[in-house]
């Protein structure tokens, strides 16, 4: 299997913390590999303020955010409809 | 508590609206910092704005206060609103103003702005 990109790799992180997710999604912003937009659509935000439903992406993308493979992360969280 | 974070919490808890940032708002160095200074300043929100770039520690020690890895950072009265993400889809969904109302009162648009200097003793 192919070494996942880092778009795929971010994904998959995001997809094992919201394994309810009814989207997850990462987009290349800038074709640049470090440059993420997160969009995450998950029953776990019903009911919580945006603040902690960006905490929830923060968490899970920890590791990325902290070694620099992310240089910059924008993040859409919607819960359910 | 390091004297640098006592700085940091003091600033949090007294000013008005809070806005740590890469750059100053004359010379702004980062996009996501530009969005959360513009989502404010469309609502004339009073701006105290701190220079992340100033000193490494001060991310570290905000971070650790805040639980927020990103810059820029925004507090209204205390509380952590969030990064510019947040600022912004509150500016349009019309929650930021109502937000601003409700804990600074309806005459908050001063529209004022000042920086602070964490690092350089107050005289």
């Amino acid at each position: 299997m192919p070494a996942a990109t880092p778009t795929r790799s971010l994904e998959l992180l995001l997809e094992r913390a919201f394994p309810d997710a009814a989207e997850v999604r990462v987009v290349d912003r800038t074709g640049g590999g470090d440059h993420f937009q997160a969009i995450v659509t998950s029953d776990r935000f019903a009911g919580l303020p945006l603040v902690e439903q960006h905490r929830l992406v923060y968490d899970a993308l920890a590791e990325p955010l902290a070694d620099g493979t992310i240089h910059e992360l924008r993040i859409r969280t919607r819960g359910p409809a | 508590m390091s004297e640098l974070r006592e700085k940091i919490r003091d600033v949090i808890e007294t000013e008005p609206v809070v806005l740590f940032m890469k750059g100053t708002p004359r010379l702004i160095m980062c996009g996501n910092s530009d969005r959360a200074l513009q989502a404010l300043r469309a609502l004339g929100a009073p701006v105290t704005s701190i220079d992340v770039l100033g000193d490494p520690q001060i991310r570290q020690e905000l971070s650790s206060l805040s639980g927020w890895p990103t810059i820029p950072q925004v507090f209204v009265k205390g509380e952590l609103v969030g990064g510019a993400d947040i600022v912004q889809e509150l500016a349009e969904s019309g929650e930021l103003g109502a937000t601003l109302s409700s804990r600074l009162g309806d005459d908050y648009a001063t529209g004022e702005e000042r920086v602070v200097d964490l690092l350089t003793p107050a005289r």
